[in-house]
C-alpha cells in the first residue's frame, strides 16, 4: 500500500541513486567503491521502485529476461577480460602483460575499470533479482 | 582509542545483544539495520571506505529488505 508522497519521492530519488551507482562503478579504480558496491546501489534503486510503486512496475523496467541477460553478460565479460591476459601469455587477470602502446600501469588501470564495469552489470541484475524473485506472490 | 570509537563500539555490543533477545522479528531486523550503519561508521573510522560502502549498501539496504520480505511471508512473532 503506497501513497502519492512515497510514489513521488521514489520517482524523484531513483534516477539520482542510479547516477550515483554508475559514478561509483566508473570511479572504482581511483576512489572508494567499485563494481560490486555500485552494482548493489543500482540494484537497490530498482528495489526502491518496487517498494514505492508495486512489483509489476519494477518488472516492467527490469523484466526477468533483461535481468538474466545482464547477469550472464556481466559474468561472461568478466571471464572474457580475464582470458585476454591469458591470450597475451600471462596468467588469468594479469593485465600488465597485455601488449598495448601504453605504460603497463595505464593498461592495468583500463582493464581494472573494464572488470569493474562487468562486475557492476552482473551485480545490479543480481541484487534486483534477489528481491523481486523473493517478493513474487506465486512462486518462491 | 578515542571517545568516539568507545561510544561506537559499546553501541555495537548493546545492539548485538538487543538483536539476539528481541522477540519481535521485525524489531530485530530494524535493530540489525542500525547495527550495520554503526558498523559502516566504524569502518570509515578505521580508514576502510570500500568496506564501509559495501556494509552500508549490502548490510543496511539489501539484507534488511530481504529479511523484511521473508518476515512478511512467514510469521512476525517468534514462538514462545
Amino acid at each position: 500500500m503506497t501513497t502519492v508522497v512515497i510514489q513521488t519521492i521514489g520517482r524523484i530519488l531513483v534516477p539520482f541513486i542510479q547516477l550515483f551507482g554508475l559514478y561509483v562503478i566508473i570511479h572504482g579504480p581511483v576512489s572508494p567503491g567499485g563494481g560490486f558496491q555500485g552494482g548493489v546501489i543500482v540494484g537497490a534503486s530498482m528495489i526502491l521502485l518496487a517498494l514505492s510503486y508495486d512489483l509489476s512496475s519494477a518488472e516492467a523496467r527490469a523484466s526477468h529476461k533483461v535481468r538474466i541477460a545482464m547477469d550472464s553478460t556481466g559474468a561472461l565479460l568478466f571471464a572474457g577480460i580475464g582470458l585476454v591476459a591469458l591470450l597475451a601469455g600471462g596468467f588469468f587477470l594479469e593485465y600488465g602483460i597485455i601488449p598495448l602502446p601504453m605504460a603497463p600501469a595505464e593498461v592495468r588501470g583500463i582493464f581494472i575499470l573494464l572488470v569493474g564495469v562487468a562486475i557492476g552489470i552482473h551485480i545490479m541484475a543480481l541484487a534486483a533479482s534477489l528481491f523481486l524473485h523473493l517478493a513474487e506472490e506465486h512462486e518462491i | 582509542m578515542g571517545i568516539l570509537e568507545f561510544i561506537l563500539m559499546s553501541f555495537l555490543v548493546i545492539l548485538a545483544i538487543a538483536v539476539v533477545f528481541a522477540r519481535d522479528l521485525l524489531a530485530a531486523t530494524i535493530v540489525f539495520l542500525v547495527y550495520s550503519l554503526i558498523m559502516a561508521i566504524v569502518f570509515t573510522q578505521l580508514k576502510a571506505p570500500d568496506v564501509a560502502l559495501t556494509e552500508a549498501a549490502v548490510g543496511a539496504g539489501i539484507t534488511t529488505l530481504l529479511f523484511i520480505i521473508t518476515i512478511a511471508k512467514t510469521t512476525r512473532r517468534e514462538e514462545e
